[in-house]
């Protein structure tokens, strides 16, 4: 190998969330799942034992996957395979970069292993991908090494609302940034809880410095396509497809309504027919203690 | 001049539009077959080339695109690009059977150099470049040659990663993922859509 050969530099990991942009990231529990992901068109797969909605529903402690399980998936598929491990259990990153996983999702999913840390991602040459609720919570991410982030809507739940919040919170607060005025970038740094330097990134070019996906509660073509539209790079669905009626018809669509999210022309044809979507849960009758977007710090 | 057109249905196509711009070029998004009308190249840029080849299908792009190709519009493909553009592909552990707009006499191994941790920087001398250009390969394929005219300009240890045959460029690389345009540069000057500077 050549000496002037690095492997998983920040341009390496980081490039790899920018060439999933404008795709859809499933998640899948069984290596058939994966394979019908991937005829749909998903430009990833997240291997996961239980989808969100069954954690909800069967509670206890939810841990990283069994690597058996995740190799099966990884056999099957030739499309990148990310895999979650908890916030803070930095053995299981280390588990799923020996594992060669292509992206690690530290994930509010899981239960938290860690209540006041994240894992320090700059450790690892595998990219991580962090949630995040705010535009201060997402640099505080980035600032730890993580190479992409998302949105952290309430998984498991089918409602796309918490999805929109922190859309809206991360977009918003980005274009404010664009306009202050250089003297008071310390003080916001200060206030968000974020890095110097990656406030003034942000001030400079209005925008993240890494891609920015959406997750949590998507469940239709209309909702992927409204994360879009409102400037998101691209989504994740977990339970919202293979807990619906026709996952193969569903998971097609939603890729599909992801590509042309511009076009409602194109978004009327690819909503028709597609089954019973999940069923979902009202965030509002959710007790505090079982929202996911709370974990993480 | 007419404009460039950039694939965008997935993938890294921002990336490709800001290089383009900063050489001067008019840029369009390419979605619908009627977007391809009067342009003078076509970038396929890197993303998922499963996702891809579906979507071009999907939205009636491969034959229009195939056709261009054969009647020697210059196209140039980066990493998924440039499997879409192969007439052969493969891959190591798994089997593929990928139907690809197949315009150039190359196969195209994918992953080649492994799952994403074996992703790398990597300074590689290109034919036409005075100085090496700085490569970033993701989960990228190896270029191979399948026939005399396919020209190969630039190569790693392990195999060619830039290839041309005609109004064809292949990259198993993302020159758009550096803030360097000369690899852009090069294939539209070839392709005689700018003019050579100095």
């Amino acid at each position: 190998m050549k000496d002037s050969r690095k492997e998983g530099t920040w341009e390496a990991k980081k490039g790899l969330a920018q060439m999933l942009k404008g795709g859809v990231i499933m998640d899948v529990v069984t290596p058939e799942h994966a394979l019908i992901a991937q005829e749909a068109g998903a430009v990833a797969v997240m291997a996961l034992e239980r989808v969100p909605s069954d954690i909800r529903i069967q509670g206890g402690v939810a841990r990283m996957s069994d690597p058996d399980m995740i190799r099966g998936i990884q056999e099957q598929v030739n499309i990148p395979v990310m895999a979650k491990c908890r916030i803070g259990h930095f053995v299981e990153a280390q588990i799923l970069e020996a594992m060669q996983i292509d992206y690690i999702d530290e994930s509010e999913v899981l239960t938290p292993a860690d209540e006041k840390y994240h894992v320090n991602k700059h450790d690892f040459s595998v990219p991580f991908v962090c949630g995040a609720t705010n535009l201060g919570e997402a640099l505080r991410r980035i600032g730890e090494g993580a190479a992409m982030i998302r949105t952290k809507g309430e998984a498991g739940t089918g409602n796309v609302v918490e999805a929109v919040r922190h859309a809206r919170a991360v977009t918003g607060a980005i274009s404010k940034l664009r306009v202050t005025p250089v003297q008071e970038l310390m003080t916001i740094a200060k206030e968000m809880g974020a890095p110097y330097d990656l406030v003034k990134y942000v001030h400079e070019n209005g925008c993240l410095p890494v891609v920015n996906f959406a997750a949590g509660g998507i469940a239709t073509p209309a909702d992927a396509a409204l994360m879009m539209q409102l400037g998101l790079d691209g989504v994740f669905v977990g339970s919202g497809i293979f807990k619906s009626g026709n996952p193969e018809k569903r998971a097609r669509a939603i890729v599909e309504a992801v590509s042309r999210f511009d076009s409602p022309e194109v978004l009327a044809e690819v909503s028709r027919n597609l089954g019973e979507a999940m069923v979902g849960i009202n965030i509002s009758t959710l007790p505090d203690e079982e929202r996911l977007a709370n974990r993480g710090w | 001049m007419p404009a460039v057109g950039v694939l965008a249905l997935q993938g890294g196509v921002a990336e490709h539009i800001s290089i383009l711009m900063q050489l001067g070029c008019d840029v369009k998004e390419i979605r619908t077959p009627d977007e391809l009308e009067s342009l003078s190249a076509l970038i396929l840029p890197g993303g998922e080339s499963t996702t891809l080849i579906s979507l071009m299908n999907r939205w009636k792009l491969t034959s229009p695109l195939r056709t261009m190709g054969e009647d020697g519009f210059p196209i140039f493909g980066t990493c998924a690009g440039a499997v879409l553009l192969s007439k052969e592909i493969d891959e190591k552990e798994h089997e593929i059977t990928q139907n690809s707009l197949g315009l150039a006499d190359v196969k195209a191994v994918r992953n080649y150099f492994g799952r994403q941790t074996c992703s790398f920087l990597e300074s590689i001398d290109v034919t036409g470049l005075p100085e090496p250009f700085p490569g970033v390969f993701i989960r990228a394929p190896l270029l191979l040659p399948l026939a005399d005219d396919v020209e190969v300009l630039s190569s790693v240890e392990d195999g060619p990663v830039l290839l041309r045959q005609n109004n064809l460029w292949l990259s198993s690389f993302h020159p758009e993922l550096t803030p360097d345009c000369r690899i852009h540069r090069l294939f539209l000057e070839n392709q005689g859509i700018l003019k050579r500077s100095g």
